[in-house]
């Protein structure tokens, strides 16, 4: 029976271990993966993104090994106890030279994983290291309001301002973007606290009402990519559905120009001035 | 030093000889409901936290059936209280439904159940004591645990609101204007004074155990002879000391805000759900460091005891000292003193100073330093050991091994980018339940067993026990591993219908199995819930030392009167002395007991002029 405990003990790694390397062909892993009709195939569609998965990718690798050998060491000892049952037990209180070891080898992965990373995180989060084309021209405001997202864009050839202008676009849960290039935009909040999330494109930003805060990523790929709620705000957090449209520059452009044309709609028919505007 | 005992003064050895009982007759309601005699309150603390953990289990069944059944006719609950929806819950509700699981299962079962049932009962006794220093207050602990309790269910009902809706983190803005939960009103108020309630209870019980520790020492029963489960109170209870404070200023001013017209947390010109505009001047993120400032470590008052219990409980079971003992005072020391510095790991996206990212990543990466030390001096604990695999053992392999993948994944957090992908997802949510459950839980379930005999004079059935282990073990791992997945998915937390996202919708068959084994899971606690309440009254009956332990409670009677020991504890050694070449015949050497050698027949009475 005590050999039963200690393989019941062993089974339920192995059955962990089996369960992480089926995830990504059954898409059970990051969004996309494994699934053949997904656009992205479980990759991050911003350069930064790609540094987060690969960070992940890193971390996992030394959790991994942490874990099998931690588990084989747990195996072992019980797999020992079951055998020696009735024998006397060691009489010792501890090895100081392995307590050494066991401080100094985990201290060194810990700070090599810490120093590794901060990169990254300089890169994303502070503002002196945002690219110039984000930080010149944002492309949107997105304000967070329970339960929707609110999208203000300057007019075409004009920059975005903090007050609203009489010519600013405006949408709800359609945010445009262009491919390629780095985008800012200005998170904002209406009411309550939210969160800009876009799991394809791994970025994450709370939205706090009375601050504006910009946020930058670069789009590799077009397409629609979903944008959520990553913070409770209200009975209708699960519902702030949203998406993100990655295009190309020229079909950004012409989405703004449209939108200009369908808000300055009059309903006024001068055929000279449409000729004009439609170049 | 150790300070001596009280207790063993000449007079009160006499008046112990004479019997408490002779001198202390109390009736029904003085022994068993207002007692001051901390085992009672320890058992107290004990079957109220049992029942809380029912409570807050079905409120977590019902979280499941939702994400796996979303809009569907949810059993018993949905009949009761949506009947003319056919069962159909409402979003509030579910918002709800996973904020009070929360707080029932934090403020009414982990943390009352690791302080206040075991802290209470052992701390006395393992020490060498009577009683805790002051018994009146031990008592007001418990007894304040009842309003809390009242609090938290007025605060579901419908009348005031129907509960509260702003997670148990309860951020601003959202716990702060009543607007922005509308219906959640006086819930909300009512959240906010159970856990001023909770935190009376708490600081109350912190100042006891440190008092008792420090001051009521039997004596020889220096510092670094107690047990790892003292030490591992004593650290808990300075945690407590110092954080608490910070969470119940923070629950006033969000008081002030909802209802006197504060406005700590309430920026300018914030216009919710169509009210008037907010006057402001405040800052929501004041909140997230406050709260967090008490509830990080709060996560270690929920960890620390349960450490400290498997060290001893896995000792006994492999009739083994404990591997680094010194090491291990001196890593839960290291985990207590780093958790003051790493609050700021929960606000990574918060919206506060990216540098506050790179040092609180740092001081939470070294975290997982001491946690890592302790796995490894629990696994050579159990290394050569003579072991006995009885429900106790399990439960602490358990606690191990569940604290491997715990203390893992939470690396992944403390990477500041890979955070914000997987903040506020269920990668988050896998993880902290697998340090408060698959650690926290079963080392509680071990000490349930562990110390039942001291409490009740009686054993638990084994066979139930290892039983309920087997399908709480099952059951756990099956609804909590996958949800690393869900979380690598990108699945949020908190969302009542996660499927309305096209990207999510596959993982929907993935959450109906997991509910099924959290079902299993649920249905298994009742084992537990049978094994202890029968065993209580005919469990087999069981002498001073079933297990064969050390430490000083096991020398008393099972279970101890008043005043707890017959005879005066005097300690000679630490708690870990199994399969010692001293013992002789037997594998322990408690505590109490003179050292073997000064003992032998063969000695020749002490010289009266060489007296020590």
């Amino acid at each position: 029976m005590r050999y039963f405990w200690a393989a019941f003990f062993m089974f339920w790694p192995i059955v962990a271990i089996v369960f992480f390397a089926i995830s990504p062909a059954m898409n059970w892993w990051f969004p996309g993966a494994g699934d053949p009709d997904s656009l992205t195939k479980g990759q991050s569609m911003t350069p930064l993104g790609v540094d987060i998965d690969n960070l992940f990718y890193l971390i996992l690798i030394i959790t991994s090994v942490v874990f099998v050998l931690t588990h084989i060491a747990l195996g072992y000892v019980l797999f020992r106890g079951a055998r020696d049952e009735g024998k006397k037990a060691l009489f010792s209180h501890g090895s100081h030279a392995l307590e050494v070891m066991w401080t100094i080898v985990p201290t060194g992965i810990l700070i090599f994983i810490s120093l590794y990373q901060l990169d990254v995180w300089r890169k994303f989060r502070v503002i002196s290291s945002f690219p110039e084309a984000a930080v010149e021209a944002p492309v949107a405001e997105v304000t967070a309001r329970q339960f929707e997202w609110r999208i203000r864009y300057p007019a075409p050839g004009k920059k975005l301002q903090l007050k609203p202008q009489p010519d600013d676009l405006y949408t709800v849960n359609d945010l445009h973007v262009p491919t390629n290039r780095p985008v800012m935009i200005q998170l904002r909040s209406e009411d309550v606290q939210h969160s800009f999330f876009a799991p394809h494109l791994r970025v994450k930003q709370d939205a706090v009402p009375g601050q504006v805060i910009p946020i930058w990523f670069e789009v590799t790929q077009a397409g629609h990519y979903p944008l959520t709620c990553a913070e409770l705000c209200g009975w209708g957090h699960y519902k702030m559905k949203a998406r993100i449209v990655a295009e190309p520059q020229s079909q950004f452009g012409k989405y703004l120009h449209d939108l200009q044309h369908e808000q300055n709609d009059d309903g006024v028919q001068d055929k000279k001035s449409d000729d004009a505007e439609d170049e | 030093m150790s300070t001596i005992n009280p207790a063993s003064t000449p007079e009160a050895l006499a008046h112990a000889v004479h019997g408490e009982a002779a001198h202390h007759e109390v009736g029904f309601v003085r022994k068993y409901l207002f007692s001051t005699d901390h085992k009672m309150i320890g058992v107290q603390f004990l079957i109220t936290t049992l029942l809380m953990l029912m409570v807050g289990g079905a409120l977590a069944l019902c979280v499941r059936w939702q994400l796996a059944y979303p809009w569907d006719r949810m059993p018993i609950v949905g009949d009761l209280l949506f009947p003319q929806q056919g069962g159909q819950i409402s979003p509030e509700f579910y918002t709800m439904l996973f904020t009070m699981h929360a707080t029932v299962m934090i403020f009414l079962v982990i943390i009352p159940v690791l302080a206040g049932a075991f802290g209470n009962f052992c701390i006395p006794l393992m020490i060498g004591a009577d009683d805790m220093a002051f018994p009146t207050l031990n008592m007001l602990s418990y007894w304040f645990m009842w309003p809390a309790i009242a609090c938290f269910g007025l605060s579901f009902l419908e009348v005031f609101g129907g509960g509260p809706a702003a997670g148990w983190t309860s951020y601003p803005l959202l716990a702060d204007l009543p607007q922005a939960a509308p219906g959640s009103g006086w819930s909300q108020n009512f959240w906010l004074l159970g856990v001023t309630f909770v935190g009376f209870s708490s600081m109350m019980g912190s100042i006891n155990y440190l008092t008792t520790i420090i001051n009521m020492r039997a004596p020889g029963m220096t510092l670094f002879r107690m047990p790892m489960t003292i030490w591992a109170m004593f650290i808990t209870a300075i945690l407590q000391a110092f954080a608490l404070p910070v969470l119940t200023a923070a629950g006033f001013m969000q008081v002030g805000d909802r209802m006197f017209g504060t406005v700590f947390f309430i920026p300018s010109g914030i216009v919710v759900n169509n009210a008037a505009p907010t006057i402001g001047g405040g800052q929501p993120l004041l909140w997230q460091h406050l709260f967090w400032f008490y509830s990080h470590p709060a996560v270690y008052i929920m960890l620390l005891p349960a450490m400290g219990m498997v060290s001893d409980m896995l000792s006994t079971m492999c009739r083994k000292p404990l591997f680094g003992y010194k090491p291990m005072v001196y890593a839960i020391a290291a985990i207590a003193g780093l958790g003051f510095i790493v609050w700021g790991h929960h606000m990574f996206t918060s919206g506060m100073n990216p540098a506050l990212g790179m040092t609180f990543m740092i001081s939470t990466m070294m975290i997982a330093l001491p946690s890592a030390i302790k796995t490894f001096n629990w696994i050579g604990t159990i290394w050569g050991g003579n072991i006995r695999f009885n429900t106790v053992f399990l439960n602490c392999v358990a606690f191990v091994s569940m604290f491997i993948v715990g203390g893992l994944s939470g690396i992944f957090m403390a990477a500041v980018p890979v955070d914000i992908y997987f903040h506020d997802t269920y990668f988050i949510v896998a993880l902290f339940h697998y340090i408060l459950f698959g650690s926290t839980l079963f080392g509680v379930f071990g000490a349930i067993v562990y110390w039942f005999p001291k409490m009740f004079g009686r054993m638990m059935n084994e066979k139930l026990g290892k039983l309920h282990f087997v399908l709480t073990f099952i059951g756990f791992n099956g609804t909590f591993f996958p949800m690393h997945m869900l979380g690598i998915g990108g699945m949020p937390r908190r969302y009542a219908d996660p499927y309305l996202h096209p990207y999510l919708h596959h993982l929907q068959p993935m959450n109906q199995i997991m509910t099924w084994f959290a079902i299993l899971m649920g249905v298994a606690q009742f084992i537990l819930l049978a094994n202890f309440f029968y065993s209580m009254f005919f469990g087999e009956k069981c002498g001073r030392n079933p297990w064969g332990a050390n430490s000083l409670e096991w020398s008393a009677p099972s279970p101890p009167p008043h005043g707890n020991f017959d005879v005066p504890p005097v300690v000679y050694r630490g708690p870990y002395e199994f399969s010692s070449p001293l013992s002789g015949d037997k594998d322990f050497l408690p505590q109490t007991e003179p050292p073997p050698l000064a003992n032998t027949e063969e000695d020749e009475p002490p010289d009266p002029d060489e007296t020590a």
